[in-house]
């Protein structure tokens, strides 16, 4: 098996998904087809989270070369293989992906009433097509798997998503879109350059820096809509507060990763003397990411809008540390930076799929996201202010957690390219723990508000089980990353040489 | 003597009558019809010049399938037309613009 | 010493763990057991470690746990580096916390969240053992935060009180404020060391002063300086000087056990405990210093002076911290580290034992806090009342009293620190700021205290009439601290100051070393110290603010009214905290709102969102509105516009090609 190992874990699930479609929804939520159906679901993804585990355990760290490599001939004519094969980077992004599709099958058990099966359906084909995205070598197919991926979002947004919830999908529709289709450009260009789609003849093509700059271009327009990148980032709070609870958990855990990903798989490798032309105004962006977000986020009234825009302020940490190789002359800090962005991407998957489940296990109770209608939860719901107490320090970054790790290796790296960079990087500490420790404040702690909080009842055994496992594996993750950054490693050192050589 | 010219000429004006009947028609579909039709008599009567101008039959057997086609197409039209009577009470051309943005 | 190490820090985590998760299976009796017994074993373990340092001869250890991570050549590791330092903090973090453990016992006998208090004291004695211990930054930064986690949690531990989440929140925030600079001052070390170890680091303080870091264009700041001032901001917000101190006093809403462990003895104490930490660091550059000693003695003075004004019996102690906790600050500026973490030790017992004292007369008076409804609980309280006076003589320095020691050394190290040459003017503030501190401590102190325990009894009849000794959980604690603070500074003085206990722990240029030069000409012994201070200002000024203390609050009561109203311009600066507060919350707190709305709505809403996102839509559809009237709808139209497009394509194929 080990050799279609990648194969297997994107067709299991899909397979899965198409099999949900054909059991078909029953109304009737207690009925036996309806149970069925809740059992096939977990059993696909968390049979695909176990066979993923081998991955792990046959991850070769010190590997430098793509493993679990498969690759077929696709179409012939213009030289596409269906070529699929991960390494440190992508590895831990596909065991996060793994991880999160089970999650959130279970928060969603029986709180999505209207056509379940297509439901988890969705979410099913939205993991096989994740991980597509996660170890596809072949630019053809990363594109097919990148744009087949917003059509499951589309739907679960627009069919399971709030009163907004046309408006937030064609938002969230048309910005992506808009993005990836100078992708394929891009893409179109570099084929014409070197005759076939495989990730590596790009990255070893000869390019000009003109080019190289407007494929750089190219790749941000579709990267920093994914990321989302300050100014590019409206489309994120709109998605987040229109989805259903187990569709912001997927788009904040895993889809913003693809833009990160994005950015270490193509724009650096293939494109390194453009990344190096436009490496200041990615710093910038960033920045303006983390301080203009992190203000923007402290007056929220909508706890998943909050959220979201703490999410923005994150993923500013991994766009930050993946540039500032250039700016840092020699020594350590350039691989400390990507590291920690990459950390950083995982850890907020995990921190960010919490809370917003955590805030899905309030609206299924009261149905508001406001943060006024709430106040004293901690009073009806102890165990759950807790989890959500918890959730909410790795948010802000407590070291012990893993919102720590990735936050400090980017400002130790950043120090160390500018004193001002990794300034502006750190007020993080601070607007990260107002905005979220404030929220806190107004929704656990103080009296019962009202009488729907008085109302509350406490986590029920498939919630508990659902946040115990992801605040396992945040503390996990934050008291001891090392599996974790060694399996990156080696990676993120060859790609750090990879990127240091100009192509000119 | 009659020459090829003057078919040429009695073709465009019955050509450019057509149009103008197309374009100024507005009440009754039938004439529309009709001046589709004379338009295609108009392209026959090129055909039939030029056949017989370059000595060449294809024109001719073109001739028979555009009456061919123009027949057909008569019938059809004309079946619309009481589809579209039965259903809207009128003809009037005026009244058929669902295709406005 | 390994599995010491190792028990010491875990027996208490352990122990939270369990009363934190399992607090309902093992009930009250089974948390405050279980979280006594793991903290009574690292107490205990740790005595044995000093033990070990002082008579067996222990040679520091450091000693790698596990590697947290390793990327990029950066090794990130959790680990012990447990010298002379780290083994006095460790006893007296343990013996404090064990001493509040058993005292929560009677304080909190009726909430019902005990189980859950247990747990986060344990919490909070194994972060701050990590803090202690650590060997490395990263660690250090770990227990940093993790004590501040505690902390937070225990101010707002009643949740349900406004004030409660307020100030939880609050001190949250500020000390993030410190934090911040302490990372970038980690940050710093790492660029300049490329390692987050101790021994590493400090290897390469000579290599650090001699490089200089351009934070602004064309000014080249010593980054010896640039990290040390960076590193200090975290131990200003940690330790509360001002102006990272506003959230101290606020901290007193949480229990008063806490207040006694965390926000006198041992959390706030941590930035002293660090700064002396790095003191090969801090040696290297004099403005770092400079700005530290600035800092402890502006915080020393004024702090004290708010001590006061206040009339809630907690917030009288904490504005005494915070005026104690300058007066460390100055003792580290002054190079004086061991005086600073000896004056450390003497103040964790003995103003543990004020905390805890006060918090005996709340429990008495049923949770009544403002001092201008006690007075005469002498005679109801008699162990209270005595441990009390101890506590208040501590603090005020009565020669004989660990306190005494602590604080007259720490002033004549300040008086010695001529070698301030560059600030001679900061060397007098820095002076007579310590000076006159004694005679306001000596004044709040006791305004307390004879406001307290002597005097009219103010209290309503129902207060009184339940009024008597708190039950031996309480009072035992009380005399367990009273013992240290009275008699400890005797006993230590000598070995710590002079004798050089510390070693290679903290490090002092020769030509800092005010404590050499004091042992040289000064030191004689404790019964020497004590005879010797009949003739010193330390002692007449503490006197002074005593008896003036008796004579305002206890002959004269009507002066104090008429001073208020006489000068209430002073006294509303006082009340108002010289407007910190206001500064930080309508400031910087309200500031940051009003940024955060303003980006939002033009920002956001408006510009991106209103102007580019749905302005391009807007565009797009009012264009087409224009277009759409070209679609008539009618055949005729459409019929015509392809002749005339045909026939202009057959004029251009014909004519124009």
């Amino acid at each position: 098996m080990t050799e279609h190992l990648l194969s297997f874990l994107i067709w299991l699930p899909v397979a899965g998904g198409v099999a949900l479609i054909l059991i078909g929804d029953d109304d009737d939520a207690a009925s036996a087809r309806a149970g069925l159906m809740r059992i096939v679901a977990l059993a696909v993804s968390v049979v695909t989270f176990l066979i993923s585990i081998a991955l792990y355990t046959g991850f070769d760290n010190a590997a430098t070369a793509m493993q679990f490599v498969e690759k077929y001939e696709w179409i012939a004519t213009f030289n596409v293989f269906y070529s699929l094969g991960v390494d440190g980077i992508s590895a831990p992004l596909i065991l996060l992906t793994t991880f999160i599709t089970p999650l959130v099958v279970i928060a969603g058990w029986n709180t999505i009433t209207s056509r379940p099966a297509q439901y988890f359906a969705a979410f099913l084909i939205l993991e096989g097509l994740m991980i597509g995205v996660f170890c596809a070598l072949d630019a053809l197919l990363f594109y097919v798997f990148w744009e087949a991926m917003l059509i499951p979002m589309f739907l679960i947004i627009g069919v399971w998503g709030g009163e907004r919830r046309v408006y937030a999908t064609l938002k969230f529709f048309l910005y992506t879109f808009l993005g990836s289709v100078l992708m394929l450009v891009a893409f179109i260009y570099l084929y014409t350059e070197t005759g076939s789609f495989d990730l590596f003849g790009f990255m070893d093509a000869p390019l000009t820096l003109a080019a190289q700059k407007l494929i750089f271009l190219a790749f941000l327009a579709a990267f920093a809509v994914k990321v989302p990148m300050w100014p590019v980032h409206t489309w994120l709070p709109d998605a987040h507060v229109e989805a259903p609870t187990g569709g912001s958990v997927i788009l904040a855990a895993i889809m913003l990763k693809m833009g990160g990903y994005g950015f270490v798989r193509l724009s650096l490798p293939i494109a390194p003397d453009g990344s190096e032309f436009f490496s200041g105004l990615m710093i910038t962006l960033s920045l303006i990411a983390v301080v203009y977000i992190g203000f923007v986020a402290l007056v929220q009234k909508d706890m998943k809008k909050l959220i979201a825009y703490s999410s923005i302020a994150h993923m500013g940490f991994v766009t930050l540390g993946f540039f500032l190789l250039w700016s840092i002359d020699g020594g350590m800090g350039a691989v400390l930076g990507v590291s920690g962005a990459m950390v950083q991407m995982i850890s907020h998957g995990l921190i960010s799929g919490a809370m917003f489940l955590c805030v899905g296990v309030m609206y299924d109770r009261v149905h508001s996201r406001k943060i006024a209608d709430y106040g004293g939860v901690a009073n009806t719901m102890p165990v759950f202010a807790a989890f959500m107490v918890l959730f909410s320090m790795a948010n802000a970054g407590l070291p012990g957690t893993s919102g720590f790790v990735g936050e400090f290796m980017v400002i130790i790296a950043s120090f160390k390219a500018n004193f001002w960079y990794a300034f502006f990087a750190a007020t993080t500490l601070i607007l990260g723990a107002a905005y979220t420790l404030w929220m806190i404040k107004r929704v656990v702690y103080g009296e019962v508000a009202n009488e729907n909080v008085a109302n509350l009842t406490d986590l029920n055994r498939r919630e508990f089980i659902v946040l115990a496992i992801l605040a396992l594996s945040v503390l996990v993750v934050g008291l001891w990353p090392a599996p974790l950054v060694d399996m990156m490693n080696v990676t993120i050192e060859q790609l750090i040489e990879q990127v240091g050589q100009s192509k000119l | 003597m009659i020459g090829l010219e003057h078919y040429l000429t009695l073709a465009a004006m019955l050509f450019i009558l057509s149009i103008a009947g197309i374009v100024i028609n507005r009440r009754n579909l039938i004439l529309l019809l009709m001046c589709i039709e004379l338009m295609l008599l108009a392209v026959n009567f090129n055909f039939i010049a030029f056949s017989r101008y370059l000595g060449d039959e294809t024109g001719q057997v073109f001739v028979f399938f555009i009456l061919t086609v123009a027949a057909a197409e008569a019938a059809i039209g004309l079946a619309i037309l009481v589809v579209l009577f039965r259903n809207r009470r009128s003809i009037a051309v005026k009244e058929l613009n669902t295709l406005k943005g | 010493m390994y599995d010491y190490y190792l028990t010491i820090v875990l027996a208490p985590l352990a122990a939270a763990i369990i009363a934190g998760l399992a607090g309902k299976q093992i009930g009250r009796a089974g948390a405050h057991w279980i979280t006594i017994l793991g903290v009574g074993v690292s107490c205990v373990l740790s005595i044995l470690v000093l033990k070990n340092m002082f008579w067996g001869g222990a040679v520091a250890e450091n000693i790698s746990v596990y590697t947290w991570a390793v990327t990029d050549g950066l090794h990130m590791e959790v680990g012990f580096l447990v010298d002379r330092l780290t083994a006095l903090m460790m006893v007296v973090v343990t013996f404090v916390s064990l001493m509040v453990h058993i005292y929560t016992i009677g304080y909190m006998h009726e909430d019902p969240g005990y189980q859950r208090f247990f747990s986060y004291i344990s919490l909070f004695t194994f972060s701050m053992l990590m803090l202690v211990m650590s060997n490395n930054f990263l660690q250090l930064f770990f227990g940093w935060e993790a004590v501040g986690l505690v902390s937070y949690l225990l101010i707002g531990f009643w949740f349900k009180r406004e004030t409660a989440i307020f100030a939880n929140l609050k001190a949250f925030l500020v000390n993030r404020v410190g934090d911040f600079g302490f990372l970038l001052g980690i940050a710093g070390v790492v660029m300049f060391t490329g390692s987050l170890d101790y021994a590493t680091v400090f290897g390469q303080t000579e290599a650090i002063a001699g490089q200089s870091i351009e934070i602004f264009a064309d000014t080249p700041w010593n980054a010896m300086t640039v990290i040390c001032i960076l590193l200090f901001i975290g131990a200003m917000g940690k330790s509360a000087q001002a102006p990272l101190h506003v959230w101290l006093p606020d901290s007193m809403e949480g229990p008063t056990p806490i207040s006694a462990l965390i926000h006198a003895a041992t959390m706030v104490t941590a930035g002293i405990f660090m700064v002396a930490r790095m003191s090969p660091l801090f040696e290297m550059s004099t403005t770092a210093l400079g700005v530290v000693l600035f800092i402890g003695a502006f915080t020393a003075l004024f702090m004290g002076l708010l001590g006061l004004v206040q009339n809630d019996i907690k917030r009288v102690v904490a504005y005494s911290t915070l005026s104690q906790l300058g007066y460390m600050t100055v003792a580290l500026g002054a190079s004086a580290y061991s005086a600073a973490i000896f004056h450390l030790m003497t103040h964790a017992f003995f103003k543990a034992l004020l905390f805890l004292a006060a918090g005996s007369v709340i429990i008495a008076m049923h949770h009544e806090q403002d001092i201008r409804k006690m007075g005469g609980i002498r005679k109801y309280m008699p162990i209270t009342y005595w441990t009390s006076l101890v506590g208040s003589l501590a603090l005020i320095g009565f020669p004989g009293s660990s306190g005494f020691f602590s604080k007259d050394l720490l002033i004549e190290a300040v008086k010695d620190s001529h070698w301030h040459v560059d600030g001679s003017l900061l060397y007098w503030f820095a002076y007579l700021s310590v000076l006159l501190g004694v005679f306001i401590t000596a004044l709040y102190s006791f305004r307390m205290f004879f406001l307290v325990f002597h005097g009219e009894e103010r209290m309503d009849k129902e207060t009184k009439s339940h009024l008597h000794e708190t039950p031996a959980v309480v009072t035992v604690p009380l005399v367990l601290l009273a013992i240290p603070s009275a008699v400890i500074g005797w006993i230590t003085v000598g070995p710590v100051l002079f004798d050089g206990y510390f070693g290679d722990a903290i490090k002092v240029l020769p030509e800092h070393d005010v404590l050499a030069a004091l042992g040289q000409d000064f030191w004689h012994g404790s019964m020497a110290l004590v005879t010797h201070s009949i003739v010193t200002p330390v002692f007449w000024l503490a006197a002074a603010g005593v008896f003036t203390a008796w004579f305002l609050y206890m002959k004269r009561p009507d002066i104090p009214e008429m001073l208020q109203q006489k000068m209430s311009g002073l006294y509303n600066v006082l009340d108002r905290k010289y407007y910190f507060d206001d500064l930080w919350i309508k400031g910087f707190a309200g500031g940051g709102r009003r940024i955060g709305q303003f980006l939002w709505d033009k920002g956001d809403q408006y510009l991106i969102d209103g102007l580019f996102v749905n302005g391009t839509a807007k565009t797009v559809g009012r264009l087409s509105g224009v277009l759409r009237q070209i679609q008539t709808g009618y055949l005729y139209t459409y019929a015509f516009a392809m002749i005339i497009g045909l026939t202009a394509l057959l004029g251009w194929l014909i004519w124009l090609r």
